[in-house]
């Protein structure tokens, strides 16, 4: 049982929880995540390790309400407790000072993104993040980034905030004006199958991390499974983060639908239950 | 191990055996014929994920066990990898002492409920039986082990057995599977203050994940860790070692010796084409949502599975028939077992290839899927496989299966799961510096010892074997913390 100490609403569907994990937050590294259980009838799932505090024993999760697993985590509130936490899990981002990263972060992608940008940049790196979100309401973690970052971008669907259009537009003005060593980008699949097509044709190396459906997290079923360069790989362990302009987006696309139907039905008999 | 006789025949030579021998000749007593094991009705079991064999009531048990012909040599004994005093506990069950059969299995086996239930004896204690040189159907021994420990439990009269005490020391068990919850029992008997750590949120390894409900409902499970609990075992769950905690931490936290049950949990996958198609899992990932996650009661449950209407599982082991018998429970209108060798060959225990049989799983035997279609959605939609011949036998004396050319044919499909074996999960060997590792990703150990290249790590189970049997892996426990405690005693001395 792991204790909610702390309970913040991002945005309209996004949540930040500090968890205490006392084992879990002595080890992990920027990049790695933990999996949870809510509830003994619940899922296990993946949430990145956004943030951790040694002293305080305490993890930061930040959670997107998308289906009833992610519904039911930001229902808890202070007080009460996760039933389960497992981690630190995959492997650490590998942090190394290579001159100019730009760091893409789309919606709530841009949660794992945090501390990683700021481990490029505490490293010696120049930092320049580019967020993207659908509107205004949707963006995170803005003022956050800013304490550290060199430069921020943001561009939102709408033009409700900051620039009007895609991530890919913004990251591409960079591109066009500097030279880049390393992009990282972590969001929604399309929005890295594009930045990766884009990062490539400037010849940019570029990780992303990848959040494929996982049942165990540790090896042991495959259900993570995509192929990176022709080979199959394991997300949890081979992963979460792998070359951006290896990864075939469109198996990943198709995979993480495996569950529509099932997600809508359980999701709606959830909502009812709360009714 | 070397079966000790002399104490058996001592044993065997008490009054109220030799009384009990002279009831009934060797004659009678092999005239007998072998009991059968009530089952639940195929049409019903189908239904849902009750148990299937429903245990014998105890005058079948009593009957059965009026058939053992209490060898001078039970030859029985040298069949079972832990060797059980077989004739010892099933001459309690003539004698009605339920509960001291249950306690005489204890003495050497710390699962019994799950041995009855999930050991291949035909390959075992009952291929030894003597009852094969009559030509006839071996004594059930399972079955009456099952029964012997089922009583007990029923009776809510699980006996702890005397536990040592004065000594301190701090053991950790790695995995919960049952080479360490053997391991686990035998050191707090001896007295250790033992921890056992899990990656999982539920304990017990492969017996929980992997074997399904209605072959070993988890309720039995369930009661063997509560027993062990009261021997003092401390459990923790959600602990990755090598992750959460290292071996490192542990030495800081005072633990002294290690053994290292973590399993063979890596899935194997063919490699061939469309093998990441939607609707192909692996055969852990398939039993691990059913099992753990309870998808077989969505939405009831959270965690989804995919429904097939038509299911091939590849393989013939356990895992094989267990998935294809999971995927007919799940509402299956077809489901098939594709194995490349010829059913002879099948790992599988004889009993759960029946038991599929019974239950309309297809087998096509000699044939071996080499790609899989799709449909626009990414969904598994067919299978292409060859169709395969019986060469010369391999190493493991298995006749090798060869292809036949220009044999392929497609099957319609919309699951498919992969259960062609499993590897060790490197995270441990990995993480633990100084280890010796197999090419296979087995971990190297002195036979006799279980002692690893590091003197205060041990292992067994499938981390040593690769993917072997529950009564093999928990041999390995025992033996462990046997050796584990005389280096331990040697130690301190020193
Ligand atoms: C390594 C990793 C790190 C992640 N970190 C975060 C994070 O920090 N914050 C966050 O909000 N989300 C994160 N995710 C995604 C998060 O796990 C899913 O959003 C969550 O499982 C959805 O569950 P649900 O029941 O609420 O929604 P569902 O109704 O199950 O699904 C909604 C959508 O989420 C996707 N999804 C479903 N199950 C999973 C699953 N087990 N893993 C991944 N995606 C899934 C599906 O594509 C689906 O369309 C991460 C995923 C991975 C693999
Ligand atoms: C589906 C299936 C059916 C089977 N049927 C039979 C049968 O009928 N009869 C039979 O005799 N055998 C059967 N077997 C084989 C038998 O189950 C195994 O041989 C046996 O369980 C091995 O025991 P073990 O203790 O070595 O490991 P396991 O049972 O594999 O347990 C290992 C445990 O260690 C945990 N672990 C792994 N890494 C770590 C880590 N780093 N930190 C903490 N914990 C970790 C795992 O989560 C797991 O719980 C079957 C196997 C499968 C998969
Ligand atoms: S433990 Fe297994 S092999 Fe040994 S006697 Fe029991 S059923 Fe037979
Ligand atoms: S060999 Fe058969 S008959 Fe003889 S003691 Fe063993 S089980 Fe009984
Ligand atoms: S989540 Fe099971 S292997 Fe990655």
């Amino acid at each position: 049982m792991n204790k909610i100490v702390a309970k913040e609403m991002l945005s309209e569907n996004v949540v930040k929880l500090v968890v205490e994990a006392p084992q879990i937050s002595q080890k992990q590294s920027p990049g790695q995540f933990v999996i949870i259980r809510t509830d003994d009838r619940g899922e296990r799932i993946p949430l990145t390790i956004a943030d951790a505090d040694k002293e305080k024993m305490t993890i930061t999760l930040i959670i997107q309400i998308v289906g009833t697993s992610s519904h039911k985590i930001a229902n808890l509130n202070p007080g009460d407790s996760l039933l389960d936490i497992s981690g630190p899990l995959g492997k650490p981002t590998h942090i190394e000072n290579v001159g100019t990263v730009v760091a893409c972060g789309g919606g709530v992608g841009i949660a794992p993104l945090y501390p990683i940008a700021r481990a490029f940049k505490e490293i010696g790196n120049k930092l320049i993040t580019v967020l993207g979100a659908r509107n205004r309401e949707l963006l995170i973690l803005e003022k956050e980034m800013a304490v550290f970052a060199d430069e921020m971008i943001v561009m939102t669907d709408d033009g409700s905030y900051g620039e009007k259009g895609l991530i890919t537009a913004g990251i591409e003005k960079v591109l066009l004006r500097e030279p880049v060593h390393l992009a990282v980008a972590i969001g929604p699949a399309v929005m890295m199958k594009f930045v990766a097509l884009l990062t490539k044709k400037y010849d940019v190396a570029t990780i992303a991390s990848l959040n494929t459906i996982m049942v165990d997290g540790t090896g042991m079923c495959g259900a993570c499974r995509v192929t990176v360069g022709g080979k199959t790989k394991f997300v949890c362990v081979d992963g979460p983060e792998f070359d951006a302009h290896e990864i075939d987006y469109d198996e990943m696309l198709k995979r993480l639908n495996t569950y529509k139907k099932e997600e809508q039905v359980s999701y709606d008999g959830y909502l009812k239950s709360l009714t | 191990m070397p079966v000790n006789f002399q104490e058996l025949s001592a044993a065997r030579n008490q009054e109220w055996r030799n009384e009990l021998r002279n009831r009934l000749s060797a004659k009678e007593r092999s005239n007998l014929p072998r009991v059968k094991m009530p089952e639940m009705e195929p049409m019903d079991r189908i239904l849902g994920f009750k148990e299937v064999n429903v245990g014998l009531n105890e005058d079948a048990a009593v009957l059965e066990s009026q058939r053992c012909l209490d060898c001078s040599t039970p030859s029985c004994i040298s069949g079972c990898p832990v060797n059980i005093d077989i004739p010892g506990f099933i001459k309690l069950i003539e004698k009605k002492d339920f509960l001291a059969a249950a306690r005489k299995l204890k003495e050497t086996n710390a699962l019994p409920a799950v041995c009855g239930r999930v050991c291949p004896q035909e390959i075992q204690c009952e291929a030894l039986c003597i009852y094969h040189k009559m030509k006839k159907a071996p004594v059930a021994i399972g079955y009456l082990e099952r029964f012997a420990s089922d009583c007990e439990r029923l009776a809510g009269n699980i006996s702890i057995p005397p536990i040592q005490t004065g000594n301190q020391v701090k053991v950790a068990a790695i995995g919960s599977g049952p080479a360490s919850l053997t391991f686990a029992g035998e050191m707090a008997k001896s007295g250790y203050l033992v921890t056992v750590f899990e990656a999982l949120h539920e304990l017990a390894g492969v017996l929980s994940y992997g074997i399904p409900e209605f072959r070993l409902p988890k309720s039995i499970v369930r009661s063997e860790i509560a027993y062990l609990e009261k021997l003092g075992v401390v459990f923790e769950k959600n602990v990755i070692v090598g992750k959460t905690l290292t071996i490192e931490d542990m030495k800081k936290q005072g633990f002294q010796g290690f053994f290292i049950g973590s399993g063979a949990g890596l899935p194997k996958f063919m490699h061939i084409p469309g093998e990441n198609a939607i609707g192909v899992y692996s055969s852990n990932e398939y039993l691990t949502r059913v099992n753990l996650m309870k998808a077989y009661q969505f939405p009831h449950y959270d965690t989804p599975i995919v429904l097939g209407k038509r299911v091939a599982v590849i393989g013939g082991g356990n895992t094989a028939m267990d998935s294809v018998r999971v995927a007919i429970r799940l509402g299956a209108e077809k489901a098939m077992i594709v194995y490349r060798r010829s059913e002879q060959e099948m790992p599988a225990r004889i009993e759960e290839i029946h038991h599929a049989k019974e239950e309309g799983v297809e087998f096509l035997t000699l044939t071996n899927p080499v790609e899989y279609s799709a449909d626009a959605d990414g969904r598994v939609k067919q299978m292409k496989v060859q169709k395969m011949g019986l060469g010369a036998a391999d190493d493991s004396g298995r006749k090798r299966p060869v292809v036949i050319p220009g044999s392929e044919y497609t099957i319609d499909v919309d699951t498919v799961v992969v259960g062609v074996g499993t590897d060790p999960n490197p995270l441990i060997p990995r993480t633990i510096q100084g280890l010796e590792v197999t090419k296979w990703g087995t971990i190297v150990v002195n036979e006799e010892t279980m002692q690893t290249a590091l003197p205060e790590i041990f292992a067994g189970g499938d981390i040593v074997r690769g993917g072997a049997t529950v009564i093999l892996a928990m041999g390995d426990g025992k033996k462990a913390a046997e050796s584990m405690h005389v280096y331990l005693q040697n130690k301190k001395t020193n």
